[in-house]
């Protein structure tokens, strides 16, 4: 066996130029994916990116795999079809907070209850792009925009909250500016087996500009957000600040005037989703909102090992299907 | 040795008999229409079936909207139709009566359930009193009442069922009962009853007592004079089997993956009258068959897409309501040139419509039910046994040709059964598929080069050096890269045409059967084939010049159509719909085609086809071809 070639990120760039505004967070993401990629050590020919529709989705046209941008909130439809008749496949999954939550709702839900082992990026810029500034399901409410002049009055989703709830198996976040940490949290995605899924916090400079940057900003970014550890305290301010958790729910402390041993420590690996859940739904300004890797619960059989393993069970025990047997079955009479 | 006892009395030999079996939908009237089927079919007889149940599980009991019923025609001669006039009808309650009676041929016989009409019965059927009382009803038909409840659960008792369990054996009492009437054995039913309840012995032992008393009272009472028989059809040599259209479309889909050594996905979300497909195809996992019953039918649709990206076969079925769901996802499959099946089983429309009924009216969403110039290949069965074929040949042109192919099925043929010569495999066509092989990278690949058919290679995810990307957006030519320039839109747009255009000069030319000219031409399609073809064998009969052509390609049509509109007098188009396929003929071919349309939820009956097209055959005889303001240019 030859040993694989050693790709560069510049090897997973296709030959169209990328069209996204400029100063737009998804070049961040686009970047970090063409980074990580080659460090997995998977052939570029064995790598599928799906998309629905918005400017998150044009991602698969920018890299130098195989790749499919579908139609508007539909991409975990398609990839559950490719990956349950490809599992030799790495397929990743790119949407966006309108694509994914919105139109896209029934089909997130059942991609993460199912695990298929695909990979999303979810581009989470509370904002629609593409189609010019209207609100999304994770807008704040009162946002002002195009189609809410006086503020929005519906109650935005975490994303999060709603994998959680689904039992996701991989859960995390990450934010475009945090091009470090970007990069680990895909790499770590890309290593779960099951459905991952990775929240990015993605600046649309022209219709939300910085409408996260308490998370983005680094001179902001310490004491609005914590990042999580596996087995670690949930720490942040420099240190100064941890979170502790007070019969159901979660509270912040100065550092100073509590235990080390009665801050939460981070389990990612539980498999009850509660108090994973009670960290999907920390949100600033009230609250640091937690970064890194929410979850992680390994061994949940796939969607797509399952079907394929009923195939092959179906082959051992009745045998590769005969057609004239099957014709045949059933009550027969000859005319002669 | 036969289980099946011999009768005694005197057997009249018949041609072709229609029954219906009409009752409660707890009643068991489909499995006593299914078994009386398979044990003609046996027999040797050619059968054509109409099951018709109501689109509640439990509709109200005893009521008229609750009446299921199962109507079988077997006859000793090639039949087309489950018949339109009753020879006999069997009904276990008033509700079943009065909905089914005029159905029922003057002098025909009438077997009742005598313990059914009782007051309570009266009222849950709203009749004001008993209907077989009526003096019309004894003069009209040969009325046999049998107190069948009663009889099952004297037959019975030596089981120790309770009254529920017994009382539903009442439908194997009728069961004996019609088979002695129409000389048909009962070993069929015996092992089916064995291998259905075999685990449960008293069950099993229950049923058969039934099914005997049920043949014992015919033989017996004096109520039925002669029984008949119907001897067996000269059919083609071959093995046979029953068929049913759903059953034959997943047998067809198997065929195909086999043929063409492709492995299948179906990506699907339950509506009736589609689901059976997936009930059977999740049979054939040993085929390499993965069923994905998905969250709706865009997510079906769609992870058949993207089986079909990743280089397996997708189909996807649904009936209307469904249809109209994937018609997004369906334009995307045509622009992404990647072949797939899309059945639509249609049913009454519109919205939900008239779900466990039969219509024709999707014919204009299959072909234009989706945004943009998005043409695609549509295929149309004709009977319960031609699903096989159509989902073979739809296969064939979304593999040859690289893009989706529409299948448009209806309730009636999915439902109903015929006998299928069982093919031998060197019968069936073969399909080549092929998948263009990896290369070295350093040419950039071309996913949108084509071949002869206008079919672009089919490239498989994990091929070396072949990776690209493919989208929704408008495709450059070749490249296949995104391309918002007009003139490539425009030589897009008219090459995904021209492909499926193309499919015409790879198909058989249209046949007809009857003269190629002539007064009149009756143009069909789908499952209307039956009633058009025994029609027009009638109207010939009687000395009209009268021709059908039945079109089981939709889009595009043979190449020989035109030509053949134009060599009538006057063209018929009789369909379950408003006019879809007239429309087309006449925007197509300038031709003033007659329709004949019905939506009633009901297939044509071939008296009331014999009626009318008789009266345009007749208006047709005197006129000189170009009278009438009939144009016959065909382009
Ligand atoms: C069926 C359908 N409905 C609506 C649209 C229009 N549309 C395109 S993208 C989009 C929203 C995109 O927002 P988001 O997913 O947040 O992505 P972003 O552009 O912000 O990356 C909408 C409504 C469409 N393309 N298809
Ligand atoms: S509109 Fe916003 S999300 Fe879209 S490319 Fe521009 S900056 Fe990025």
């Amino acid at each position: 066996m030859s040993s694989l070639p050693v790709l560069k990120a510049a090897d997973f760039a296709s030959d169209q130029d990328v069209r996204w505004c400029p100063g737009c967070g998804d070049y961040s993401i686009l970047a970090q994916m063409k980074k990580v990629l080659p460090e997995l050590g998977v052939p570029r020919e064995k790598i599928v990116f799906i998309s629905g529709i918005g400017c998150s989705s044009r991602f698969p046209y920018y890299m130098n795999t195989y790749g499919m941008h579908s139609i508007h909130g539909r991409a975990p439809a398609f990839a559950t079809g490719l990956k349950s008749t490809r599992p030799d496949l790495m397929v990743w999954v790119i949407t966006g907070d309108g694509d994914a939550l919105s139109i896209g709702g029934n089909h997130f839900i059942h991609m993460l209850r199912r695990n298929i082992d695909v990979n999303v990026v979810l581009f989470n810029n509370r904002i629609y792009g593409l189609t010019k500034g209207q609100y999304s399901p994770t807008s704040r409410e009162g946002q002002i925009t195009k189609s809410t002049p006086m503020g929005s009055i519906d109650h935005p989703l975490s994303p999060l909250s709603l994998a959680l709830a689904a039992e996701a198996t991989f859960v995390a976040r990450s934010i475009d500016a945090h091009v470090k940490h970007l990069g680990q949290t895909l790499a770590r995605a890309a290593a779960h087996k099951g459905t991952s899924l990775v929240e990015v916090y993605q600046n649309c400079n022209v219709f939300n500009d910085g409408a996260m940057a308490y998370a983005q900003e680094k001179k902001q970014r310490d004491d609005n957000v914590v990042e999580l550890e596996h087995g670690k305290p949930l720490i942040f301010a420099k240190g100064t600040k941890g979170i502790r958790l007070v019969g159901n729910h979660l509270e912040i402390v100065n550092t100073a005037d509590v235990p080390a041993d009665d801050l939460l420590i981070h389990d990612e690996k539980s498999p009850n989703p509660s108090i994973h859940m009670m960290l999907a739904r920390m949100s600033y300004p009230e609250m640091p909102e937690p970064i890194g890797v929410f979850r992680a619960v390994e061994n949940v059989e796939t969607y797509d090992d399952q079907i394929n393993a009923q195939v092959d069970l179906a082959r051992s025990t009745k045998g590769e299907g005969d057609l004239e047997a099957l014709f045949a079955s059933g009550d027969t009479w000859t005319v002669q | 040795m036969t289980a099946s006892p011999t009768t005694n009395k005197n057997v009249q030999s018949v041609s072709g008999i229609t029954v219906r079996l009409a009752g409660d939908s707890g009643d068991g009237m489909q499995l006593l229409g299914t078994q009386l089927t398979n044990t003609s079919a046996l027999a040797g007889n050619d059968v054509a079936t109409f099951p018709d149940f109501p689109a509640e599980i439990r509709a109200p009991r005893g009521t008229r909207a609750g009446v299921s019923g199962f109507q079988v025609q077997f006859a000793s001669e090639e039949i087309f139709t489950p018949g339109d006039v009753l020879d006999a009808l069997v009904v276990m309650n008033p509700a079943a009566m009065v909905t089914n009676l005029s159905d029922l041929r003057k002098g025909g016989i009438l077997i009742a359930n005598e313990d059914g009409f009782n007051e309570k019965e009266f009222k849950l059927a709203k009749v004001e009193s008993n209907p077989l009382d009526a003096s019309v009803i004894e003069e009209t038909y040969r009325v046999v009442k049998v107190a069948m409840t009663k009889l099952t659960r004297d037959a019975v008792s030596e089981f120790g069922l309770g009254t529920k369990l017994a009382d539903r054996c009442k439908n194997f009492f009728a069961m004996g009962l019609v088979y002695w009437l129409f000389g048909r054995s009962l070993d069929p039913t015996l092992r089916f009853i064995e291998a259905k309840f075999g685990k449960k012995p008293d069950v099993a032992a229950a049923n058969v007592a039934a099914l005997r008393a049920g043949w014992a009272y015919g033989e017996t009472t004096e109520a039925f004079g002669e029984s008949y028989q119907v001897n067996a059809a000269e059919l083609v040599p071959g093995t046979y089997r029953n068929i049913m259209g759903n059953q034959a479309i997943a047998m067809g889909l198997v065929a195909a993956s086999k043929l063409s050594g492709k492995e299948m996905f179906y990506g699907t979300y339950p509506i009736t009258p589609a689901s059976d497909i997936l009930h059977e195809l999740t049979k054939f996992k040993n085929f390499g068959v993965r069923t994905f019953q998905a969250e709706d039918e865009i997510a079906a649709i769609c992870s058949t897409i993207g089986a079909a990206f990743g280089g397996t076969m997708g189909v996807t079925a649904s009936s209307g309501p469904g249809i109209a769901l994937k018609g997004e996802a369906m334009g995307l499959g045509m622009i992404l040139e990647l072949p797939m099946i899309i059945i639509d089983v249609q049913r009454g429309g519109p919205s939900t419509g008239l779900p466990t009924k039969t219509e024709q009216s999707d014919l204009m969403q299959a072909m234009f039910g989706r945004n943009g110039e998005s043409p695609l290949p549509v295929l149309a069965p004709r009977s319960p046994g031609d699903c096989f074929d159509i989902a073979i040949e739809a296969w064939r042109i979304a593999t040859e040709c690289m893009c989706p192919v529409i299948i448009l099925s209806d309730g009636y043929i999915a439902n109903g059964s015929e006998p299928w010569r069982i093919p031998a495999l060197s019968e069936l066509p073969k399909i080549r598929v092929s998948h263009p092989e990896g290369s070295d990278g350093s040419e950039a690949y071309k996913p949108y080069m084509r071949d002869e058919n206008l079919a672009r290679p089919w490239a498989r995810p994990g091929t070396p050096g072949l990776m690209h990307r493919v989208g929704g957006l408008e495709k450059e030519d070749i490249t296949g890269n995104v391309s918002y320039d007009p003139a490539n839109h425009q030589h897009m747009t008219d090459t995904r045409e021209a492909k499926v255009a193309q499919i015409a000069n790879r198909i058989p030319p249209q046949d007809v059967f009857g003269e190629t000219s002539g007064d009149v031409l009756v143009v069909s399609w789908g499952g209307t084939y039956g009633s058009c073809h025994t029609a027009v064998d009638r109207i010939q009969k009687a000395g009209h010049k009268v021709s059908h052509a039945h079109l089981r390609y939709l889009n595009p049509m043979p190449s020989n159509i035109g030509e053949l509109l134009g060599s009538f007098k006057k063209v018929v188009v009789p369909e379950l719909n408003k006019g879809q396929l007239r429309m087309l003929l006449r925007a197509e071919h300038l031709v003033d085609c007659l329709g004949i349309n019905k939506v009633q939820g009901k297939p044509f009956t071939v008296t009331e086809l014999v009626e009318q097209i008789t009266e345009i055959a007749e208006s047709a005889k005197n006129q000189t071809p170009s009278a009438g303001g009939v144009a016959r240019s065909a382009s």
